[in-house]
């Protein structure tokens, strides 16, 4: 299938994106089949004290808007606070 | 009414009458995603009665969902009205034995997200009315 996308999305873009919305924040990009469409990002951050995982969630795709679904087809999330899970 | 208020309505109806509720890329029988797969799969594994809605049929279905519960993925389980989250969101939950306490089950004693796709289905299917 056609890949129409002017501009693929990478796992640095993807990082670096995420660390300039949550400064301060550890965060791990996979590009999961290596096609530049399906991530994972594991992001351990301060920010998400206090959130439920629906509210974390939504924090990280906030940065990425209507690219969600269009050139980046999945973001698969696993957050977390520095001490913990929650 | 417009034919995407007509399916915004749909969907909360949905939404309000099923305790457990799953919209998906597929059916519970026939997944057409991964993520589908897997979150389906973890109701499967503990035995819920749930209903699940295909999202595809129509990129309307897939708008006003979104627009509805402001989550931007599919899948999405709404459990009692409430938006649970996404495959991983469920996935985290049923692993630590959050989901069966949510939804009021025994947790297995095997959660390997592998063997839970492989459960024997036991899904209500919401039919589909929405006009193509």
């Amino acid at each position: 299938m056609a890949n129409l996308c002017q501009t693929v999305p990478s796992t640095d873009e993807l990082k670096n994106r995420i660390e300039q919305a949550l400064p301060g924040a550890n965060v791990q990009v996979e590009d999961l089949n290596g096609t530049g469409d399906h991530f994972r990002a594991e992001i351990v951050s301060d920010r998400f004290a206090g959130l439920s995982r629906i509210e974390q969630h939504k924090l990280i795709y906030d940065v990425f808007g209507n690219e969600i679904g269009g050139p980046i087809h999945a973001l698969s999330l696993k957050t977390s606070t520095p001490g913990g899970t929650q | 009414m417009s034919a995407n208020t007509e399916i915004r309505n749909f969907l909360e109806q949905a939404i309000a009458e099923n305790e457990v509720m799953l919209f998906m890329k597929g059916t519970p029988d026939a997944p057409r995603c991964g993520f589908s797969m897997r979150t389906s799969g973890a109701l499967n594994a503990l035995g819920v009665r749930y209903a699940a809605m295909d999202i595809l049929p129509d990129p309307r279905i897939r708008e006003e969902l979104s627009a509805i519960s402001d989550w931007p993925t599919i899948p999405q389980l709404f459990v009692n009205g409430k938006l649970v989250g996404g495959c991983d969101i469920v996935m985290e939950m049923y692993e630590t034995g959050e989901l069966a306490d949510l939804l009021g089950v025994e947790q297995p004693e095997d959660v390997e997200p592998d063997e839970a796709s492989v459960q024997p289905a036991a899904p209500m299917a919401l039919e589909n009315r929405l006009e193509r």
